[in-house]
């Protein structure tokens, strides 16, 4: 059925008529001046029918499907049903745009209530239309057996040859070759066309230098609890097993900031923290480590006391917590960055400096 | 000045320190919180009363892991000194302990112990070594809370194990977050306040008595949120409700698709 979805059209023809080159199968009964075929017409091919390829003489057919169907009484009863599943899709397509009006989705619930009006609503009418059209096809429709063969998909050698001389006919007269001026002036001017989008890419952004290796975190930053912002003293985070995401005081509100400046802290008994964690950077059994996941930027908060170690909720990787955050588990490759940390005069919890190195994805190392 | 030296006995001295360390101490316990009240001040005989009938209770259900002095028994269960009376309220009213076996999680199930029972066991604890202390009525009141301050407080530090909506998750080994669909607000408090089994510890000075109300609020609030549908598919997002269609109305449009067929072949005979 594919080959029945002819390219070319009419009006190609007549424009590229204008070319002036006579044809050359002397089969064709136009005038001289006329070309047989220009480029982008279909090829010299049999003539198309709907079903099925038609002799070079076309002749009247038989009829393919029956004008009458089998069972009259029942396709008059599928009328009447496929009728009333066409008018239920109608009603409930009208139902939803009364419903788009009557529910507003100014609140959660609004939001709700309208999904699952709108959805049902929607749902109905294509039900209706499907099952009205699959009711149509199988009861008043006749059944019958149809045949589709196969063809090759290559051209003909005929149509082909036709082809390669309506080119090389076509390629000559437009004094593609034989005018160079032309030609490279047509090179020329086209380059800098193909060119302009690779241009526009620059729009995508500025390069992101070194921002992906830095974060806000500056020496003397007070630590404040994520979401009431409240600065912490050592005494104020005194039960072991504790743990809370803090940000960086100044950028509690700064989304950009916080999805690399995220930090949890996390409160050991005396003598659980060990080296690879750098003891220097921890305020009594306080370690504060980058939230942001080392494989591909999750939150990684899912801390169990029991075990001490963190997971990322997104593909399972473990970070054992009082040994420097390493990798026990899952796609994470190196440990989550730790933040150096001290107590400031007043007794809080401070950066003592940003991160010693990116936190997040390990994007350098891909290459 | 001579009254004064007049008057001074030889052991005022030692006196005077001692009323000075009682009464720091003192302080120090009522002030921090961590300390025992009831054994600040004299208990009265009701409150004796309740910790005997706690400490029987203790050893006829927990002595058996926990130890019979509370101690705990190495590698079956752990010392409760100091632990609290708010560490017993949650296992014991949610009905974790007395547990029936060692496994990796503790699964909520209908409480054992009444009540009262339980109340007799956490004085009973709260008198070893002290610790958090049950929330009063007042405590876990949700009146005039912020949910919206709970809600963000949940996201930042709960939603990761216990899901956005409280719906719970799974943890390593076994051990999972428990949906939190049924927990009373003073069980949510405590459990908050005490860090049980997985869960870390968010004390009063990191999460505030207020924002441990904020966080109930959030919690609570949830489950009267409206399912339209008619079902919540756990509130879990997107993934359950894509699992529903995969599984679900694949299957369905498969067998619709092997009923058509057999009643086209059957029409043909």
């Amino acid at each position: 059925m594919s080959d029945t979805s002819a390219g070319g059209q009419p009006g190609d023809a007549r424009r590229g008529s204008q070319a002036g080159q006579p044809g050359a199968e002397p089969a064709a009964d136009e005038g001289p001046a006329v070309p047989h075929r220009v480029i982008g017409t279909p090829p010299p091919a049999q003539a198309r029918t709907l079903l099925g390829q038609a002799d070079d003489e076309p002749q009247a057919q038989p009829r393919e499907l029956p004008a009458e169907v089998s069972d009259p009484e029942r396709a008059k009863r599928a009328e009447r049903v496929v009728a009333a599943c066409f008018i239920i899709a109608m009603l409930a397509g009208f139902a939803f745009i009364v419903c788009y009006a009557l529910f507003q989705v100014h609140t959660v619930n609004g939001a709700l209530h309208s999904n699952l009006v709108l959805g049902s609503t929607m749902g109905l009418a294509f039900l209706g239309l499907g099952v009205g059209a699959t009711i149509w096809v199988r009861q008043v429709m006749p059944v019958v057996e149809q045949t589709e063969e196969r063809h090759p998909l290559a051209s003909s050698p005929e149509d082909r040859a036709a082809f390669a001389k309506t080119f090389e006919e076509g390629t000559e007269a437009s004094g593609f070759v034989s005018r160079p001026l032309l030609r490279r002036t047509l090179i020329a001017a086209t380059v800098p066309v193909a060119l302009a989008p690779i241009v526009l890419l620059r729009d995508m952004g500025p390069l992101p230098g070194t921002s992906l290796e830095n974060t806000v975190w500056r020496r003397g930053m007070r630590l404040l609890t994520a979401g009431s912002n409240r600065p912490l003293t050592p005494g104020d985070f005194d039960s072991p097993g504790g743990m809370i995401t803090v940000v960086p005081e100044g950028f509690q509100n700064d989304d950009d900031a916080l999805a690399k400046a995220a930090v949890v802290i996390i409160k050991f008994a005396p003598g659980v923290l060990q080296p690879p964690t750098v003891l220097n950077w921890t305020v009594d059994g306080i370690v504060a480590y980058s939230k942001i996941c080392t494989h591909l930027g999750c939150p990684a908060a899912l801390y169990e006391q029991t075990t001490q170690h963190i997971l990322c909720p997104c593909h399972q990787s473990t970070f054992d917590a009082p040994r420097g955050a390493q990798v026990l588990f899952g796609p994470a490759t190196r440990p989550l960055p730790q933040l150096p940390m001290t107590v400031n005069s007043a007794g809080y919890l401070v950066a003592r400096s940003d991160f010693h190195e990116p936190v997040g994805p390990s994007y350098w190392e891909r290459s | 000045m001579t009254p004064i030296k007049r008057r001074r006995h030889h052991a005022a001295g030692y006196a005077v320190v001692l009323l000075g360390l009682l009464l720091v101490g003192a302080a120090y316990a009522v002030l921090t919180g961590t300390g025992s009240t009831a054994s600040a001040a004299a208990p009265t005989a009701a409150q004796q009363a309740q910790i005997a009938e706690g400490r029987s209770l203790f050893e006829e259900n927990c002595a058996s892991c926990h130890g019979f002095a509370a101690q705990g028994v190495s590698g079956v269960g752990p010392s409760l000194i100091g632990v609290g009376a708010a560490a017993v309220y949650f296992q014991v009213s949610t009905g974790r302990m007395p547990a029936k076996q060692n496994e990796a999680e503790q699964p909520r199930k209908e409480p054992e112990l009444n009540p009262r029972q339980t109340l007799a066991i956490a004085a009973y604890i709260q008198s070893l070594g002290g610790g958090p202390e049950i929330p009063s009525a007042a405590q876990v009141s949700t009146n005039g809370a912020d949910v919206a301050l709970g809600q963000s407080l949940f996201i930042t530090n709960c939603a990761q194990c216990h899901n956005f909506s409280g719906a719970g998750g799974a943890l390593t080994y076994g051990k999972y977050a428990p949906p939190l669909d049924q927990s009373t607000p003073s069980q949510i408090y405590t459990a908050m306040l005490t860090g049980p089994e997985a869960m870390p510890v968010f004390n009063d000075s990191t999460v505030t008595p207020s924002e441990k109300r904020d966080i109930i609020a959030y919690v609570t609030g949830e489950r009267s949120q409206p399912n339209p549908g008619g079902f919540s598919l756990g509130r879990v997002g997107p993934v359950t409700e894509g699992l529903v269609v995969f599984l679900g109305l694949l299957l369905f449009m498969v067998l619709a698709a092997m009923w058509i067929a057999a009643r086209h072949g059957r029409a043909h005979e």
